[in-house]
Order: C-alpha cells, then structure tokens, then sequence
C-alpha cells in the first residue's frame, strides 16, 4: 500500500460535491504531481488530503494509519506539511522567525532542522533578520517550503508553489522539490505550469472536473498524444 | 531675549506634561492595539477597563493603608497594582468566555464585535460606578515632588519655577518599564512569538499548531496589564473618575489608529504625537514667546491656539487628516 492513499474522495464546501472518487496516492520519497484545466479541483483536491474538506465518501490513510476523521493541525503531528498557495508565510516576521514558527508544535531542540533548511535555501540564511513579507516571490516561497519542512514531515504538500514567479527561480524551486524528495520526503504538488512539473513528477495525475482523466507516471503523460493535445497545449 | 527661562516654561508647561500623558495614552493605545492585532476588532470597553482595574487598584490602596502597609516615597498604589491587574484580567477572561467567545465561535464580522464590545463598555461602566461611585476620588501618597518649583527658582536664580511632579516620574519610568517588558515578550518569547504570528497570519498560525484560544487569553492578560497600570498611572498624576477614564477613550483610540492599528511601535508614537499636540495646541505660549522674541514682537493675546476645553477635538481632528492621508497609520498597520 501506498505511504498515502486517498481513496474515492467525494465531497465539497456546500451542498454541490466538487470532488468525485477522486483518488490520490503517493509512495515514499516519491513526487506527485496533480494537473489539469482551471476549475479542476486539484487544490480542492489536495485541501481534501489535508482535511480542510468535509468528506461524504472515501478515506485518507497516512503510512498505513486511517486519517479521514483528523483535523490539520493533528495531520501535521502526523507528518504532514501543508504550503499553501497564498499567504503562506508570517510577513512581518524573520525569516528566522517564520522557521521557529514551523517547529511550534516541536518541543525539542530544531536548531538541525533549520540548519538543514538553510542548506537548501542558502538564500534564506543570507536573509534569516529580515521580515518575509520584504523578500521577492521566489524566496517567499522558500521560505514557505521551508517553514513546512521544520516540523519534519513524512508528506509536503505544495499547492501551486511556482504561482508568480519567473521561469528561472521556477527551475530552481523544482530543483529543491526533488533535493527534498531525495531526502526520502514524499511530495505531492499542484502545479499550473503542468509541462514542467510532470517533467520531475514520478507520478502525474490530471484531474478534470473533481474525477481522475489519466493517472500514469510523469514521463508516460508526456508523451501521451491526447494528453498533450488537451491539457499541454500540443 | 532669555532663552533659558523660555526653556525652562517650555519643559514645566509642556514638555513634562506632555510626556507623561504621553506616556499614559502610549500604554493604553498600547492595549488597544494588541486587541485589534489578535481578536481584530477595536475595544470600545478598554477606556472602562481602564477605570474598573483603577478602581480595584484604589480598593487595594485604601486596604493596604489601613493595615499601615506604605512603600516610603513611593504611591501605596504600586504595591495593589498586582491585585489589580489580577481582579481586572479575571474579569476580563469571563467576560471573553462569556461574551466575546460566542462571536468568535460564529466568526462574527469586526463591526459586529465593536457593538458587542460597546455593549461590554456600558455594563463595566455601570459595575465601576457601581463599586467605587462616581466622585473624584485622590489615592496618591508618597513623596509629591521631584523638583520643587520654588526650590527650582532658588538655587538657579531663573524667574521660571520647573516642578517634576513624582507621578510625572514614575508615569514615564513605569511606561518604558513595561514598553520594554513587552517588546521583550513579543519578540523573544515562544508565546510572544507565536501571538505575533496569530496577529500576523491567522490560518497558517493554525496550521503551525498555535493554539488560537490560548493566544486569545494571553492577549486579554496582557491587555488588562496595560489597561490597568495606564489607568493607575493616570489616576496618579490626576485623579480618579469614572467618567473621565470613558472620554480618555478617544484619545487613546486616537493615538492606536494614527499610529498604525495593530503596531505596537505606532500605538506608542501615536501616544505621544496626541498628547503632544493636544498639550501644544491648548497651552498659551505667551510665556514662552515672551521670553524668546524681542519685545517689539512679543504677544498681546495670550497666544493659546484653542481653549483647553477643546483639547478632544485636537485628537479627533489629527486622527481625520492621518485616515485620509494614510489610511494605515505611520507605522504601517492594518487598513481599518
């Protein structure tokens, strides 16, 4: 069994279900990739493994474990780590202070933890004093990836961690995506700019309409004609 | 020309004064702000709060004086602030658990809770009439002076007397006192830290595992501190009614909101740029102008710019000109 599985999840914010048996699993160390159109509920989808969403069907177990019932917050103590797409960092806050932040549910010593986020985004050492809400884009997001990397997670979930920035620090961010994963740390990400993150992707989903279009790895998608032509623009 | 005697009015008139009322808007802005910050909403209660946690301060006093209890120089009052504080913060908690709590819980919009909190106002009014009655109430003892006027005169030979009173002293030493005890909690500790972060980003606190009950009660804690000791404080340079605690409302509302709804920093700069130009405003320079412009040009008015009757208007006026020119504050807070 998969290291997460969400099984036939069906659901939505009100009465009309947004979600329908959609079905998502990751392996360890692995990266997962959900694509597909606008509207396609893939950040409903991820909010969904997270538990921000009122399921009426289908389960989420985490390393074997049944999480379905469990809030956010008791899904980090679990391992999870959730970026959001917006608002995702303590603006007025160091950087520093925004990784001692990450780590609050931590109780023991995380000055390792924040050394090993600063090997990955060097930058942020460089810029540890300085408020989040001051940094450009691109190292805001590092600096989000790394507030949810500080608690140690199992599974990091990122929705849309490349929304706005450029193409270059784009490259970089999936850089340290797969250094993370390297690390045995499973991801699963939303991705808009599809082309390039199913490149890096072991897994690819496309979602169209809150149900699975085409579940395969991140290679065999590429290179599927009918997927090409209708969700990567040819 | 005699610029030593202009200084000399100046600091006596209004500098002094004006630190210290400064100093006591700055603590209860200070109060005002850290609200606005977490529970996102203004406090219209905190100017009663302010009078009822005075009043438990005054009940103290008089118990600790008819036990013979005094601190020497120092006001008795110094020694019930704790007692004061604690009564104030418990009824304060109540109060949330039974009032505010039920609004948070429906996640009621901020204009909702500042009726809500109007409501609260008009109730701890009523209780603190209730308990310590409406009359000006005097509960400073201790030493009166730091420097005495006609001492003043005399070893320096000026024509100007400069009086430091004492709770002009200890206004302004207590409020960088607690200023600094603060900025030291916000900014180093776990709780201040994860406080900032609830203020800052209330969704990924949450997601971070920061307990929102728990920031909420440290909040009223602290916030009943500061009310509590501004209140002192003030009934200490003053004197104590009721009433003027509720109209000491504006100017402290003031003073958070042009400094910046939700800055600490802007709610103690706010503090002193409104004391500062109400005391301005409303003194009569003719002294002052006396001294320092040749005779020629000296006043014959007295060259007061408003009466001092009008003194609320000058915070009511500096608080329009700051929302339509910088809608935010001068520290940057949070659009209102």
């Amino acid at each position: 069994m998969s290291f997460l599985a969400a099984e036939n999840m069906t659901g939505g914010y009100g009465a009309a279900d947004i979600l329908h048996d959609c079905t998502l699993t990751v392996d360890k160390g692995e990266i997962a990739v959900i694509v597909g159109p606008n509207g396609a509920g893939k950040s409903t989808a991820m909010k969904a493994v997270f538990g921000m969403l009122n399921l009426r069907k289908g389960q989420v177990t985490l390393d074997g474990q049944d999480i379905t019932a469990l809030t956010p917050q008791d899904r980090v103590a679990k391992g999870m780590g959730f970026v959001p797409q917006v608002n995702n960092v303590f603006p007025s806050m160091s950087v520093e202070e925004n990784l001692e932040m990450g780590a609050f549910i931590r109780r023991d010593d995380f000055r390792a933890t924040m050394e090993q986020v600063y090997d990955l985004f060097p930058i942020l050492k460089d810029k540890r004093r300085q408020p989040a809400g001051e940094l450009s884009g691109g190292q805001r997001q590092q600096v989000a990836v790394g507030r949810a990397l500080m608690t140690q997670p199992k599974l990091l979930m990122l929705d849309e961690p490349t929304a706005g920035v450029s193409p270059i620090v784009m490259d970089e961010l999936f850089d340290r995506i797969i250094e993370v994963a390297r690390t045995g740390i499973s991801i699963l990400m939303v991705e808009q700019n599809a082309r390039q993150a199913l490149e890096i992707a072991d897994k690819g989903y496309v979602l169209v309409q809150g149900a699975n279009r085409y579940t395969d790895t991140g290679e065999a998608l590429l290179a599927n004609a009918e997927v090409r032509r209708t969700f990567l623009g040819g | 020309m005699d610029l030593l005697n202009a200084l000399v009015a100046l600091l006596n008139f209004v500098v002094i004064p004006a630190t210290a009322y400064g100093a006591q808007l700055a603590l209860g802005a200070l109060g005002v702000t850290l609200i606005y910050g977490i529970l996102r909403f203004s406090n219209f209660a905190h100017g009663d709060t302010m009078a009822l946690g005075t009043g438990f301060v005054i009940l103290v006093t008089w118990w600790l004086q008819s036990l013979g209890v005094s601190l020497g120089p120092l006001p008795t009052a110094f020694l019930a602030l704790p007692f004061g504080i604690a009564a104030t913060a418990a009824v304060v908690l109540l109060t949330d658990r039974g009032v505010y709590r039920f609004y948070r819980r429906q996640k009621a919009a901020p204009v909702i809770l500042v009726i809500v909190s109007m409501g609260v106002m008009f109730v701890m009014n009523g209780v603190t009439r209730f308990v310590i009655g409406v009359e000006e109430i005097r509960f400073a003892d201790g030493a009166r002076f730091l420097i005495n006027a006609n001492e003043f005169k005399k070893s320096t030979g000026l024509a100007e007397g400069l009086a430091f009173k004492a709770s002009q002293a200890q206004t302004i030493a207590a409020a960088v006192l607690v200023v600094a005890l603060l900025f030291w909690f916000l900014n180093k500790t776990r709780t201040g830290k994860s406080m900032r972060a609830y203020s800052d980003n209330e969704d990924l606190a949450l997601l971070s595992g920061i307990n929102p009950e728990r920031v909420v009660a440290v909040t009223w804690i602290i916030a009943s501190g500061l009310a509590v000791i501004a209140g002192t404080l003030y009934g200490l340079d003053k004197s104590f009614k009721a009433f003027n605690y509720f109209q000491l409302l504006l100017p402290v509302f003031a003073s958070a909101i042009v400094g910046g709804l939700g800055s600490p920093l802007g709610a103690i700069a706010g503090g002193f740029l409104i004391a500062f130009s109400e005391v301005g405003l409303t003194y009569a320079w003719k002294k002052v102008a006396t001294y320092v412009l040749p005779e020629a040009l000296a006043p014959d008015g007295l060259a007061q710019l408003l009466s001092t009757d009008y003194k609320f208007a000058v915070s009511f006026a500096l608080l329009i000109v700051v929302l339509l020119f910088k809608p935010t504050g001068l520290f940057k807070g949070k659009s209102v």
